[in-house]
């Protein structure tokens, strides 16, 4: 049964390129909604630099790898064979392991004729969590040199609690930020008037299409004229949520790790954004 | 002895391609027989773990000799574990890279080169 109460909506922030300001918005929006903060940029998640949460909870993220039992290994190759993601080999007659590129699906242990396969786990990032202001902060953190972040990103938004949440994603439009996507009810696309900018959110906008959400562009760098952004968003019939000035102020206080929010200027801004963001993505 | 070759093409006319993993295809020439046999790498379209779909390939193949222009760590652990010499080589035609194989001007590879996977991202 659906608790009403406990309504939730997750809002992802994505943009295709990155620096374009999915977390200046992620986090900014975050404070203005009164909504929980997501990151899910797991590689290099930085919205606690200008949040600052007090971290008072740390769990583990762990993955599923192969052990295989050399006393029942008669080193057939089947499972070599059987693995999608070349994490096996066979020299001489040994099995090798390339841990790392190990996705945990199972299909060597099935393979195998011979019981020689088991599994264990190994830790390859953490989740950490904490309040600042009234708001839940969560935030996934991948281990350096561990390539998959997926694991983190899927353990980091399935205890996602009720309520609205906003969903700080990875750049690109690759896996990390698919696998983020599901978890989402709206997007909001942040993007800025260059080439690139634009280039990147046409993939983005084609991913978040795939998921029938509500979804809106907003325009960070914007240089208040008439730019290759708002003619796509009108072209495309797309919601312009609303745009960030280019402006050398926001520079500055972004580069001391300070809120936007918590000046004047910006707090309208984002109050306005915010009421934006209601309106297309409506709920309660 | 069996040499593979890292290569963009099926004949000796063609260029070594100087990545391992990513290669179009593998030239194996025979030197005692003087047969050559061209197999496709299949590690060119994979997703991730290219090296060692490649080192997989030439270790069914019986090599003795790899000549290519890196391998990545994975391959490296793998063709070294399998005594396979590996041996450097810039991207020349084959015939080229032949002619210096036989005449001892490569260079052995002795350590891997950087890591370009994406680790199946």
């Amino acid at each position: 049964m659906v608790e009403v109460n406990k309504m939730e909506m997750n809002i992802a922030v994505l943009s295709g390129k990155g620096g374009t300001g999915k977390t200046t918005v992620s986090t900014n929006l975050a404070l203005a909604l009164k909504a929980n903060y997501i990151d899910c940029d797991v590689e290099e998640p930085n919205g606690f630099l200008f949040l600052k949460p007090e971290v008072d909870k740390t769990e583990k993220v762990m993955v599923e790898y192969p052990i295989i039992d050399k006393a029942n290994c008669v080193s057939c190759s089947d499972c070599v064979n059987a693995c999608q993601f070349n994490a096996l080999a066979k020299v001489k007659d040994e099995i090798l392991l390339f841990e790392k590129l190990c996705h945990g699906c199972g299909a060597c242990e099935i393979s195998c004729k011979y019981n020689a396969i088991t599994y264990q786990k190994r830790q390859t990032g953490k989740i950490e969590s904490g309040k600042v202001r009234n708001i839940d902060c969560s935030r996934g953190i991948l281990n350096v040199y561990e390539p998959m972040a997926v694991p983190v990103i899927r353990q980091l938004l399935k205890n996602i609690s009720g309520g609205v949440n906003l969903i700080d994603c990875p750049p690109g439009t690759s896996c990390s930020v698919v696998n983020a996507l599901k978890y989402a009810s709206a997007a909001i696309l942040v993007t800025e008037p260059s080439e690139f900018g634009l280039h990147d959110l046409k993939m983005a906008v084609g991913v978040v299409k795939m998921y029938n959400i509500p979804f809106g562009i907003v325009i960070n760098k914007d240089d208040e004229k008439d730019n290759i952004i708002k003619r796509y968003c009108r072209e495309e019939k797309i919601k312009l949520l609303g745009t960030i000035p280019y402006s050398k102020n926001t520079a500055v206080l972004y580069s001391k790790g300070e809120i936007l929010y918590d000046d004047p200027y910006h707090k309208a801004l984002f109050d306005e954004l915010s009421k934006e963001v209601k309106d297309v993505i409506s709920w309660n | 002895m069996r040499i593979a070759i890292s290569s963009t093409g099926k004949t000796t006319v063609d260029l070594l391609n100087t990545r391992f993993g990513r290669c179009e295809y593998f030239q194996i020439h025979d030197t005692e027989s003087g047969e050559v046999k061209v197999i496709e790498n299949k590690g060119q379209s994979a997703g991730g773990g290219a090296g060692i779909l490649a080192s997989n390939q030439i270790i069914d193949e019986n090599i003795d000799v790899i000549i290519t222009g890196n391998l990545g760590p994975n391959a490296f652990e793998l063709i070294e574990k399998s005594d396979i010499k590996a041996y450097k080589c810039e991207s020349i035609v084959i015939s080229s890279v032949l002619e210096k194989y036989n005449k001892g001007e490569l260079e052995e590879i002795q350590m891997s080169g950087p890591a370009y996977h994406g680790g199946g991202k």
